[in-house]
């Protein structure tokens, strides 16, 4: 465990408050994709982000949008560094930012553990845990598409109320 | 490892993503489904990401994609196939995702200077995979029609997956045991396809490995137009 000093956790605070530019209902914290910040002198600071897919386009944003935040917060000096190790995984979006995306209207990705690794067997649905319906609850849900609006989701339909929806993927 | 070494492979694996990105993103406006459309751009993006990835470990992302002439460029052949009919476009899609998801799936274990990106890129690219043997599934065991569309892909760009198991400079990977276990899933899917697995050659005696080494095919020349054009034509352009 690294220690942080009380200045670091401030800002990593500070930092991780920022709303995800895709997915406002998050923040970067609750993503998961804030790694760390360090502080390198008095007023400037190293952050250290992580993409959630390798080609995600909101990095940059993000990456404004946290120096912005910092600047704010009176810190001169700021640069992001995008860290791939190790690699982002649904599990690291928080508890919080799962019961958010639900609200939402989005089913959030089940514990990977808790799903079969997708590869490679082919046939219908192959996950012991069911992508519920963000709106009733219904385990009765189908796939409609396995790319939605963003990489990082799906196209589902519930049976049950009939409302299409979309799923975060598990990665 | 020396660097120069590194250089080889991931110029090799960084154009290989970024000429497929490329082909998968003139499929806009043209798929099929709207659904298709959306499923096809997503795994251009992710194609991009990783190219952008590994080219910056070769040099400037952008004077390599932008201008390096064909000669340069280190690609596949496979992945320079024009798209052809939608049928051509899975096909493509299966040889190659199969192969980018076994060759990352190794390529993540071990501390070489591929792992850290391999290790996210083989999450995503499972996803493509799936893409490729669900379409294989559902338009080989569809329609007369599909079927023989799908056939006709598999024999047409059968000749250019032997260049996959190549070894190349700098990865630290068996190529025999990738090509034998490549096989294998690619027979698997195809036979559930009830698709025929071709039988010739898996490469040309004019074309044997040759993308790697900078032979490319014809249409390879015209794609490189277009995609660098506007970077050529307005250098140091920016949105
Ligand atoms: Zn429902």
């Amino acid at each position: 465990m690294v220690t942080l000093t009380a200045l670091e956790a401030e800002l990593l605070e500070v930092a991780g408050a920022v709303p995800d530019p895709e997915l406002p209902v998050l923040t970067l914290h609750e993503l998961g994709v804030l790694r760390a910040v360090h502080v390198r002198a008095e007023d400037s600071v190293e952050v250290e982000l992580t993409p959630t897919y390798t080609g995600c386009p909101a990095i940059e944003a993000m990456s404004l949008d946290i120096e912005r935040a910092l600047h704010k917060h009176g810190i001169r000096q700021v640069s992001v560094r995008t860290v791939l190790s190790p690699a982002w995984s649904t599990d690291d979006i928080s508890a919080e930012g799962r019961r958010k995306l639900r609200e939402f209207g989005i089913a959030p990705p089940r514990a990977r553990d808790a799903c079969e690794p997708l590869l490679i067997e082919l046939g219908p649905t192959r996950t012991t845990d069911p992508v519920r319906c963000p709106h009733c609850g219904s385990a009765d849900t189908e796939l409609l598409s396995r790319f939605s609006s963003t990489a990082c989701k799906a196209l589902r339909r519930c049976l049950s109320c009939r409302e299409p929806f979309d799923h975060f993927k598990e990665l | 490892m020396t660097v120069a070494v590194a250089t080889t492979a991931a110029l090799a694996l960084g154009d290989d993503a970024l000429v497929l990105s490329h082909r998968l993103g003139e499929w806009a406006g043209h798929a099929p489904v709207l659904e298709e459309e959306v499923a096809l751009a997503n795994i251009a993006l992710d194609l991009l990401g990783q190219a952008r990835v590994l080219l910056s470990m070769a040099g400037d992302e952008d004077e390599l994609a932008y201008l390096r002439e064909e000669r340069a460029f280190r690609n596949l052949q496979l992945v320079e196939q024009p798209n052809g009919d939608f049928a051509h476009t899975v096909v493509r899609q299966l040889y190659f995702s199969t192969y980018q998801h076994l060759l990352h799936a190794r390529l993540a274990t071990g501390d070489g200077p591929f792992a850290p990106l391999a290790a996210k890129a083989v999450k995503e690219v499972a996803y493509h995979r799936d893409h490729a043997e669900q379409w294989t599934l559902r338009l080989g065991d569809g329609t007369d029609a599909s079927h023989e569309r799908m056939q006709r892909a598999c024999e047409a760009l059968w000749r250019f997956t032997g260049e996959m198991f190549r070894p190349v400079e700098g990865l630290d990977v068996d190529a025999r045991a990738l090509e034998t276990v490549w096989l294998e899933s690619v027979t698997g899917v195809l036979s559930r396809a009830t698709l025929t697995v071709p039988e010739g050659p898996r490469s040309g005696a004019w074309t044997a490995g040759a993308g790697r080494q900078g032979v490319h095919t014809e249409p390879f020349g015209r794609m490189l137009a277009e995609m660098q054009h506007l970077h050529r034509s307005h250098p140091g352009a920016s949105w």
